[in-house]
């Protein structure tokens, strides 16, 4: 990383511990918005927060590791959530499951060579009266049909 | 989607302005009329939530916390998405009469990061409570003052659980904490903490509207009010519905017009498989008690294939902390694997429900305490079709 | 007693239970417990398994250690309480009111068997080829229950690789029952901060900052991680097969020094009570093993001392006489290799507050590879330094590139305590069987250096030395006992007044010569951070031992360790220390002699700035 890079992220991880506040209970919110802004949180973020905060660094990184919307490493820019508990698998999730892979060009755990999209499993996300149901970043996506996923992913550029 | 069938206790009109009401009485007297109704609460676990505020509010602390467990993630639970954007004041408000109640200042919202899109709405509402004089310093010219945060999990089914919710809450991995003690005495940074599910709030608005008599009528002796149920799976008409406790299992597949079922899974994957044998039993506390996921099963679906979805859903979500959790459910579900190649005994597999039984026992939390569940109900009720699937 | 620090990041369910006025009744009140049908009245907020414990009833346990803070997650010692569908652990079940408890039910015992099945299930575990064969818990524990057969399958194959990164820990991951002591330990107990839970679900393992091997991270390499692992998944890593090799070469002179803590603690590995001396009889036993020389660290404590003691006057005069604001005091002792590194990682702005005194190992190797090699006229490039240490970090420590000032590298090898157990029993020697017989000359024993090994022994020696060059007199204490200087309190504080001085250290007359004594690194941290905030200015000397209890809990010593433990094996140092008959570091000849011979220019002059004094590395914090 860059110097002018780690400069601009230690402001930036400064400004998110006046907004939430320099104490361990700030932790979670913190990460999440720097998992929002950048994709991920790096190995020098997780380090400055853990300074900022007064924490070690590898108990940031026991909790960025513990929470699956968290992630040290950087993925796709629009993550790819298709649900695979039992309501949305009965409404048939391995359809969609196949035609994303297909659409995509990838298999799930895997990201876009352009790094667009990441394909992912996650577990019941609370629409299961309208499945299969799927997130891409925050957007949730239900009733969704093998025809509709190409329509669904033409709104992400 | 708006809360099907005929609205009891959610009926429009029982929505009344309880938070003038609750301010205007005694904070103890609150926490009766919370005792008095019955009201249990309705995330799955069905604590007395009045014992719950009664316990906290005795704490000795100058320093209390409300938190409202929006962790919705028991698989085949919905409710309270319904209940969040379209009921909002009644949790909100709920809130506020809880931190009341107890003597309280400061709420959280533990909004599910799956439910983010909710967010800015949630935020807004609160703010107008705040320019309402209905959240913030000295609500409606009382001295009490209250406000709310929202903070968003991030993709952990464990965080539902109350002791790991505050683990997360103070900057922690979300895992279980011993208890005792308890969250009442002992909660978010060490303060008396009440962590009560959305639809437990909602149900206290309604409770201080129209008073504890008039709630207590509904339902059961052991199980009062109505109860938020979210059926999915093979049935015409899915959704929210408010049903009365002891409903039984027939009358509910005929509210949602489900056909040839085999089984209802009552309670999410922590919950049990009701076969057809069983249909007349009824959901209460007594019975079959659930935090509202019901889904439902026809003819045409694998047992096995139903169980192991369940199984690889909590040996993903189990925080990992304690042995027979983290390592037990794994077992069980190579169990399941195993009847898939044709290499399990059935007596392998009655060693893994007494496994099971040792988890529902001695795992330090409710995820491992109910994640053998579905395994033993299943293997229990559909030992025949399962063994017969190579 | 001891009573450990624990650190307030342990969050409050882990810790025990503060029973306050009013919430539970008076403090200190009794309440009814029924165990196994029999009552017994215990202190309100006891624990049921302190409970049991009190009362001699035997209740297994793994995650639990007295050093830690609770956790309550390998869910061993689970009991069965009246009234109640789960079963609790007992090891975290605080007794507030009449219950009843059964230790060993139908229900518990099942639930145990089937702990164990599971964990075994899932541990890498090849005994024969297992260090820890004969002191593993899980062995002892599978044992008592009579595992005979793989109920729920077993592994095979390696999982992980073996991190060997660093020069002083080694981790097995496969032999990881995720315990969570070394975590509490490095956390909460040493707040160093290395070691987490990572991951979730079946997934978890205990893992570094970004996975990264030991040696890439802020480890300091004290230990006490080793000490506490119920299991191999943490060891010290073994020099032992080179030490054979070089001992069975017929070309190289090897000499070994031993430090009072291994001899200390050496007689628990042969099976006796901790706190049973083996001093002499270790001596025979490394004769036997082929050693060539078996010498006395105290020496070169009583070295360290008197450079040390000099180093401190000189930046007294410096302050006091030259008004030198400059002069970085209080002085910090160096001879702990696992509290240099933490101060290197985590106040490397502070470096210079450090003595540049290097520690007894070290001084020892230098002097080795010259004096000894000169007077006793061996080739230095023959000569194997092995040093016989109750600690990990100075495997670290002997492997630093600055430490070759004689010309090669001073200490070859550091070898724990465990690991020289291990070459004794290879040997076919039953240590507390053995006769007794002394070190080699010329470096024999004082009873000043003999101290060191216990916290606050340094601070004792050092006042011993430097109150009598300065008065003339010996210190006010009985026997030269300095008590303050004793016991396991975290931090403690003391001053002696230096008057009637002699009149080349008249600038002293009058000080109140302060000095602090801290071990373990959290309490290090506790006076570090107090030195950044300026409140250790009126102190001029302060210890610090990387390990709870100083040097005799060492991670090199054997293992299980207890506050218990430490407190015999402390009283044993002090006990023999009383019976050596020097017990001042200037008193003992072969110092006299190194002086006159060797270091001509006395304490802190140019020779012993060269070969027993060395500077620091700036580490920080941050990792790449």
């Amino acid at each position: 990383m860059l110097v002018t890079e780690k400069n601009a992220l230690t402001i930036e991880i400064e400004d998110l511990t006046k907004r939430f506040g320099n104490q361990r209970e700030s932790l979670l919110p913190i990460l999440q918005e720097v998992q929002l802004k950048h994709g991920h949180i790096s190995d020098f973020a997780q380090q400055e927060i853990a300074r900022l905060l007064d924490i070690h660094p590898v108990e940031v990184y026991g909790v960025v590791t513990f929470f699956s919307f968290l992630s040290t490493e950087p993925k796709g820019r629009f993550i790819v959530r298709l649900c695979q508990t039992i309501s949305c698998d009965l409404a048939g999730k391995e359809a969609i499951a196949h035609t994303l892979e297909k659409e995509l060009g990838i298999k799930f755990g895997e990201t876009t060579q352009d790094k667009k999209f990441t394909l992912e499993y996650c577990n019941c996300i609370g629409m299961c009266d309208q499945g299969p149901a799927l997130l891409i970043n925050e957007q949730v996506f239900t009733k969704v049909t093998p025809s509709k996923v190409i329509d669904i992913l033409k709104k992400f550029n | 989607m708006p809360i099907l069938n005929k609205l009891v206790i959610f009926d429009e009109q029982n929505i009344n302005d309880s938070l003038k009401k609750a301010l205007s009485i005694e904070p103890k007297d609150v926490v009766m009329e919370v005792r008095e109704s019955g009201l249990k609460g309705r995330g799955g676990a069905g604590f007395p939530t009045g014992t719950k505020w009664m316990l906290a509010s005795s704490a000795n602390s100058k320093q209390k916390y409300v938190v409202c467990n929006a962790d919705e993630g028991e698989p085949g639970t919905f409710k309270d998405r319904v209940l969040l954007d379209e009921y909002t004041k009644l949790v909100f408000e709920g809130m506020v009469i809880g931190g009341y109640a107890i003597g309280a200042n400061k709420g959280f919202l533990y909004l599910r990061g799956e439910y983010r899109y909710l967010l800015d709405k949630l935020n807004s509402y609160l703010e107008q409570m705040r320019k309402e004089n209905r959240l913030g310093n000295n609500i409606l010219g009382t001295n009490f003052s209250f406000d709310i945060e929202i903070r968003l999990g991030s993709g952990a089914y464990v965080c539902g659980e109350e002791s790991a919710l505050i683990e997360s809450l103070e900057g922690h991995r979300g895992e279980a904490r011993n208890r005792p003690p308890f969250p009442v005495n002992t909660g978010y940074l060490g303060s008396p903490t009440i962590v009560n599910n959305v639809e437990t709030f909602a149900s206290v608005h309604i409770i201080i509207a129209k008073g504890a008599e008039w709630y207590s009528k509904h339902g059961t002796s052991k199980s009062t009010g109505t109860k938020l149920l979210s059926i999915s799976g093979d049935c015409k008409k899915p959704g929210v519905y408010e049903v009365p406790f002891g409903i039984t299992i027939n009358e509910i597949l005929k509210l949602v017009e489900a056909e040839n079922t085999k089984a209802v899974q009552v309670g999410g994957a922590s919950g049990t498989c009701i076969p057809k044998a069983e249909f007349e039993r009824s959901i209460s506390f007594e019975d079959i008690s659930t935090g509202g996921s019901v889904i439902i099963f026809n003819e045409t679906r694998s047992m096995l294939h139903i169980l192991e979805n369940f199984m690889e859903f909590f040996v993903e979500e189990s925080c990992g902390q304690c042995t027979p959790c983290r390592i037990g459910n794994v077992k069980l579900l190579d169990g399941l694997k195993k009847i898939r190649k044709g290499e399990c005994s059935l007596s392998y597999i009655h060693e893994l429900i007494e496994l099971g039984k040792s988890m529902q026992i001695a795992s330090k939390c409710g995820l491992g305490q109910s994640s053998p569940n579905p395994f033993i109900s299943i293997m229990t009720h559909f030992e025949n079709e399962i063994f017969s699937q190579r | 007693m001891e009573k450990t620090q624990q650190s307030n990041r342990a969050p409050v369910s882990h810790q025990p239970l503060k029973v306050e006025k009013g919430n539970l009744g008076e403090i200190g009140s009794l309440v009814e417990v029924e165990i196994n049908g029999i009552p017994y009245k215990v202190p309100i907020g006891t624990t049921i398994l302190e409970a049991c414990r009190m009362h001699n009833i035997h209740i297994p346990t793994l995650c639990y250690h007295e050093d830690l803070c609770l956790a309550g997650v390998c869910r061993v010692c689970v009991v069965e309480v009246d009234g109640m569908r789960v079963l609790p652990t007992s090891c975290t079940f605080p007794i507030t009111n009449r219950i009843k408890v059964k230790t060993s039910s139908e229900k518990v015992r099942k639930a145990r068997r089937h702990i164990l099945d599971l964990l075994l299930s899932e541990h890498y575990g090849e005994c024969y080829s297992c260090h820890r064969n004969g002191n593993c818990e899980l062995q002892r524990l599978a044992k008592e229950y009579g595992v005979d057969s793989y109920k729920f399958g077993h592994v095979t194959e390696r999982k992980h690789s073996i991190d060997k990164s660093s020069y002083s820990v080694i981790r097995d991951m496969d032999k990881c029952i995720l315990c969570k002591r070394c975590v509490r330990t490095c956390i909460d107990l040493q707040e160093v901060g290395v070691l987490e839970a990572t991951q979730r679900g079946d997934k978890t393992t205990i893992s570094t900052f970004l996975d990264k091997p030991l040696a890439d991270v802020i480890c300091i390499n004290c230990g006490q991680c080793i000490n506490r692992c119920p299991t191999a998944a943490l060891k010290a890593n073994d020099p032992s097969d080179d030490i054979w090799a070089a001992i069975d070469d017929p070309d190289k002179h090897v000499v070994i020094q031993t430090a009072p803590s291994p001899r200390a603690g050496i007689g628990e590995e042969f099976g006796c009570e901790p706190g049973t001396s083996m001093t002499y009889k270790l001596n025979t036993a490394l004769r036997m093993i082929g050693f060539d020389g078996i010498f006395d660290t105290n020496f070169t404590a009583d070295l360290t001392i008197m450079e040390e003691g000099t180093e401190l006057l000189l930046r007294l005069k410096k302050k006091l006489v030259d008004g030198d604001d400059s002069v970085k005091l209080p002085q910090f002792t160096s001879c702990s290799p696992g509290w240099i590194k933490f101060i290197e990682h985590f106040y490397p702005e502070h470096l210079d507050y450090l003595s540049s005194c290097k520690s007894p190992q070290q001084m020892f190797g230098s002097v080795i590879k010259t004096f000894y090699a000169q007077e006793k006229n061996i080739d230095p490039s023959k000569i194997v330094t092995v040093a016989l240490m109750p600690c990990s970090a100075k495997k670290f420590e002997c492997n630093r590139p600055e430490m070759t000032d004689s010309g090669f590298k001073d200490v070859d090898y550091g070898l724990t305590t465990r690991e020289m157990a291990q070459m004794i029993r290879e040997a076919g020697l039953n240590l507390p069987e053995l006769q007794n017989s002394g070190f080699d000359e010329p470096f024999g024993d004082t009873g000043s250096g003999l101290i060191f090994g216990a916290t606050g022994g340094v601070m004792e020696s050092a006042l011993r030395t430097a109150y009598e060059l300065v008065t003339g007199r010996p210190v006010p204490f009985d026997n030269l006992q300095i008590i303050p200087c004793r016991g396991f309190e975290g931090v403690k504080e003391a001053s002696v007044l230096l008057e009637n001085v002699k009149p080349e250290w008249s600038f002293l007359e009058g000080v109140n010569l302060k000095f602090m004594i801290a071990h373990g690194t959290a309490n290090a941290k506790k006076v570090m951070d107090a030195l950044v905030r300026g409140e250790l200015n009126d102190v001029h000397f302060v210890e610090i031992m990387a390990c709870p209890g100083g040097c005799i809990g060492g991670g090199g010593q054997p293992i299980p360790t207890s506050p218990e433990i430490r407190q015999k094996r402390a009283e044993l140092i002090y006990k023999e220390a009383e019976d050596l008959e020097i017990n001042k570091s200037f008193e003992n000849p072969t110092i006299k002699y190194i002086y006159e011979k060797f270091l001509t220019d006395g304490p802190c002059g140019h020779k012993s700035h060269e070969l027993l004094h060395t500077h620091y590395v700036k580490r920080g914090k941050y990792i790449d």
